[in-house]
């Protein structure tokens, strides 16, 4: 458990000096076309990391949990749909609890 | 300034900004419940849910970290790869530097809030005047219905049995898949890198210890920065 805490506060002290650091550091710097690009690029290919390893890693193997697999395409659906944030969560949710209550997944 | 003016004589300058910030604050903010729910069926307890609420502050890498807790072990890859997923901010920063002009106290107060939501409401308003209110109603209203409905679902999800049984493991990939998904619109060469992102983690993932191929998938933002051309709008 402490850690996880260290965990959380180093990720907060990470996150935050981060925030600041674009408000104080000088345009040259961060602004250079290349690393700015990089920065804008950077998240897209960990959310995409991450939703790839969440669906389909268990640990340091990779596993189909169709329940888990059917939740993530019920968010699609709902996205293409453009619902609001917190109904694709449910959407995905309530379709992974729904297979598993129904036992078919 | 003129601008400034304008509006005033019309009586339309404290009205839109505050009002989008509102709106985006909360509707956003609910997404706390998404968050504290996921965090503690990760194994988090309600305290360190609402700590990173509070203290870190930005969703895509409170989700990362729960996520990394989840897996059970890999805290110091899972605490890189939410840090690293908060280096947007840092350019949120530099550019709402120039609109806010913040000295001082204030401004170590403001970093707190240099998030997607705010950026995307400050830069929307026609001068700095209205960028400021729209960033200061924004930030308070998101943060405070954050933090609260993020210690609504910690209490929530605690009081709930397996966290399968909820579909609450679905929450975290979900939840990133909504905040990715406007950015893959964006462009092919953000299509491209998200793919390759994903094939890289899923590849090293039998070698690496957990955390750290979500790391490594930065490498393909990294290629695609230096090599593609640049967009013709940056």
């Amino acid at each position: 458990m402490t850690g996880v805490w260290v965990a959380v506060l180093a990720t907060a002290a990470g996150c935050y000096a981060l925030k600041l650091t674009g408000l104080v550091v000088p345009r040259g710097i961060l602004g250079k076309p290349r690393v700015r690009r990089f920065a804008e690029l950077v998240p897209v290919a960990l959310l995409a990391a991450l939703v790839a390893v969440q669906a389909l890693g268990a640990g340091q193997s990779l596993a189909f949990d169709w329940a888990r697999l059917a939740g993530l395409g019920a968010a699609v659906i709902a996205l293409l749909l453009r619902a609001p944030f917190l109904v694709i969560i449910i959407v995905a949710a309530g379709t992974a609890a729904g297979l598993r209550a129904l036992g078919v997944a | 300034m003129t601008t400034e003016t304008t509006g005033k004589q019309a009586g339309l300058t404290p009205a839109r900004p505050v009002r989008d910030g509102i709106a985006l604050g909360l509707a956003v903010g609910t997404s706390g419940l998404a968050f504290g729910a996921a965090a503690v069926g990760s194994g988090l307890s309600a305290a360190q849910a609402c700590a990173l609420s509070l203290l870190a502050f930005t969703g895509a890498s409170q989700f990362a970290l729960a996520g990394a807790v989840a897996t059970g072990g890999g805290l110091i890859g899972g605490v890189a790869g939410a840090v690293l997923l908060g280096s947007r901010n840092a350019l949120y920063g530099l550019r709402l530097a120039d609109v806010l002009r913040l000295r001082g106290a204030r401004r170590v107060l403001a970093a707190q809030g240099v998030i997607d939501e705010t950026t995307a409401v400050s830069l929307a308003q026609p001068d700095a005047a209205a960028a400021r209110l729209g960033f200061r109603a924004t930030f308070a209203t998101l943060y405070l219905t954050w933090n609260l409905t993020t210690l609504a679902g910690a209490l929530a999800a605690g009081k709930l049995g397996s966290p399968q049984e909820f579909g609450l493991d679905v929450v975290g990939p979900a939840a990133f898949l909504a905040l990715i998904w406007p950015r893959l619109r964006a462009g092919a060469a953000e299509r491209a890198v998200g793919v390759a992102g994903a094939a890289i983690a899923l590849a090293a993932t039998p070698f690496l210890p957990p955390g750290v191929p979500v790391i490594l998938a930065a490498t393909a933002a990294l290629a695609a920065a230096l090599m593609l051309p640049l967009p013709a709008a940056t």
